[in-house]
């Protein structure tokens, strides 16, 4: 898309583009660049000696029975968070949407665990969930619960799944709160009309008429529950007890930061970025598409 | 209104009223936690009432950071990093954003398609999977511990980028040829036209961007690795370590009170320019 009326200038644009393609090369395209690059190489272990061995890191991945299962627990656990967060916020969206008193105040008292940090919010929860400390934690323990996600790998995972939907539902209901505000009113009256109850109402007519809204989010909520969840994790559990919470994002910076395996962790690394390039090219497609809508 | 003739009124308030305190329950403990000794905490005997250490712990994590047994730089220290990393990345977003788009939109030029894809391509980058080879590139660079090789990073952003050109398309053309008759310069037009039209987006953007610098983790725990450049973010997971139970609760409940304030209150006292930003940003 172009403006009809445009400014001439030979020198003025270049200038004006400067920084941000300036930071865009040197902390996008470079770094992107020598992950790619690092992910066919491979260095010994002294950092002494680097050969070039194509995809060698790329197989040692798919056939390293740890990545596979880290792929496995992060499968898990994505579909969980973004399930949990999704169902909530819907839920919370659905009784926002009708006329009550006070449905500003719920708002500004729903949405504002956005501003918390994923982290933050693992401190928030860890403070209530642990074993000896926390209130929670200990009323399981109390009520003869084998309680300590710092040893037991399924309560590790439930404590790490909760915390990352805790802090994302407010983002799902504030997008499916302006999703249903959309819809109009009309469509939902005469359904009412013809005696649909407000259950009836909402599946067969406001979900449906919602699929742009939940589609957009899932893949969001995908990203989210991939990438943002790294600080839940490094403060709950770092990967553990053993490996029980090690998702793909986690075992990256393990292998990289931790274990220095720079080849191994950069072909990781390529491998996440392939995922997010796919993920985002789908929006993209719906987004387009919804433009026909 | 045949919608509000619904019989169950008390449903959506039951349903919601839990929603709110499932929400608000974390930090009301968090809060009590932060007014009581850590010996009250670390016995498990943590009542659901404030206790009266509340002044004296804050002010020992404002100033000291440091208990018996965490160590941590005053929190006051790790604000003003925080606070310094959201702005710096909220506003250099904002800055080289609106520029780049204007230059994409206002003008012809060669290779103006190829820098557009260039930033666009960036949307599909995390900095979660450019983590390391980023670090390597700072320490080359000679960045290590910086503000700026903490927060130069963050700052390209093809988000706020198509944001900026999205609003600028909409500008009637009209408005350019006005200027034009009238002799204003392409930066005459972006001083006194265009940036006065931009403010409510440049608003909600800037709530939206801080709330996303002020809670970066990965990056400022890779690259600050002196205590003094420590983020409050990355203060309250060192200060927890292992997550003992014998530790200064009370100090680490106050801290994370504190690290929530600035973001939390951005966004319930500027609602409005928050649901715009995220509603407009995530298109």
């Amino acid at each position: 898309m172009r403006r009809r009326a445009v400014f001439n200038n030979k020198v003025l644009p270049y200038v004006l583009v400067t920084p941000q393609l300036l930071i865009t090369l040197v902390f996008f395209f470079w770094p992107a660049g020598q992950a790619v690059y690092q992910s066919f190489l491979f260095q010994d272990a002294f950092g002494l000696r680097q050969s070039f061995v194509w995809f060698d890191n790329f197989r040692a991945l798919i056939i390293d029975p740890l990545y596979l299962d880290s792929a496995g627990r992060t499968v898990v656990f994505t579909i969980s968070v973004t399930a949990l967060s999704m169902s909530f916020g819907l839920l919370f969206a659905a009784m926002a949407d009708r006329r009550i008193r006070g449905a500003t105040g719920y708002k500004t008292l729903l949405i504002w665990p956005y501003a918390v940090a994923p982290a933050v919010a693992a401190v928030l929860l860890l403070f209530i969930f642990h074993p000896s400390i926390g209130l929670l934690g200990r009323a399981l323990v109390r009520m003869g619960v084998p309680w300590d996600y710092s040893l037991n790998g399924p309560q590790a995972m439930l404590l790490v799944v909760l915390a990352s939907a805790w802090k994302q539902v407010s983002y799902n209901f504030l997008f499916f709160l302006a999703g249903l505000q959309s819809i109009q009113r009309p469509v939902i009256e005469a359904a009412a009309i013809d005696g649909a109850g407000p259950v009836r109402r909402f599946w067969s007519i406001m979900f449906p008429l919602l699929s742009p809204t939940t589609f957009f989010l899932l893949v969001v909520n995908l990203v989210y529950a991939f990438f943002d969840t790294f600080g839940t994790i490094h403060v709950l559990t770092r990967g553990g007890p053993g490996k029980a919470t090690e998702t793909l994002i986690y075992k990256a910076y393990v292998d990289g930061v931790i274990n220095l395996d720079l080849g191994g962790s950069s072909a990781q690394s390529v491998v996440l970025m392939l995922i997010v390039i796919a993920l985002t090219a789908i929006q993209f497609r719906y987004i387009e598409r919804r433009v026909h809508y | 209104m045949v919608e509000g003739r619904s019989r169950a009124a008390w449903l959506p308030h039951a349903v919601l009223t839990a929603g709110v305190l499932i929400f608000a329950f974390p930090i009301y403990m968090a809060l009590i936690g932060s007014t009581h000794d850590a010996a009250t905490i670390g016995r498990g005997s943590l009542p659901l009432y404030p206790g009266e250490w509340g002044l004296e712990n804050y002010a020992q994590a404002w100033t000291q950071g440091s208990g018996q047994r965490v160590k941590a730089s005053p929190v006051a220290r790790m604000m003003f990093n925080s606070f310094v990393m959201a702005v710096v990345i909220a506003v250099g977003k904002i800055a080289a954003s609106i520029i780049s788009a204007y230059a994409v939109v206002f003008f012809l030029f060669p290779l103006r398609m190829l820098f557009f894809w260039m930033i666009f391509i960036t949307l599909m980058l995390p900095v979660e999977v450019r983590m390391i080879p980023t670090f390597k590139v700072l320490s080359d660079l000679g960045m290590i511990n910086t503000f700026a090789g903490l927060t130069l990073p963050l700052i390209a952003s093809a988000t706020a980028t198509l944001l900026f050109r999205q609003f600028f398309l909409t500008v009637p053309d009209e408005l350019v040829d006005a200027a034009k008759i009238d002799g204003a310069g392409p930066l005459r037009f972006f001083r006194h036209v265009l940036l006065p039209l931009s403010k409510t987006n440049m608003a909600a953007l800037f709530v939206i961007l801080f709330i996303y610098g002020w809670n970066q983790y990965l990056w400022p725990l890779l690259f600050t690795t002196s205590s003094g450049m420590d983020t409050i973010v990355i203060g309250i997971t060192k200060m927890i370590g292992t997550g003992d139970a014998q530790t200064d609760w009370n100090l680490i409940m106050a801290t994370t009170m504190l690290a929530m304030l600035p973001p939390v209150a951005v966004v319930i006292f500027m609602q409005r320019w928050f649901v715009k930003g995220l509603v407009e940003a995530e298109k």
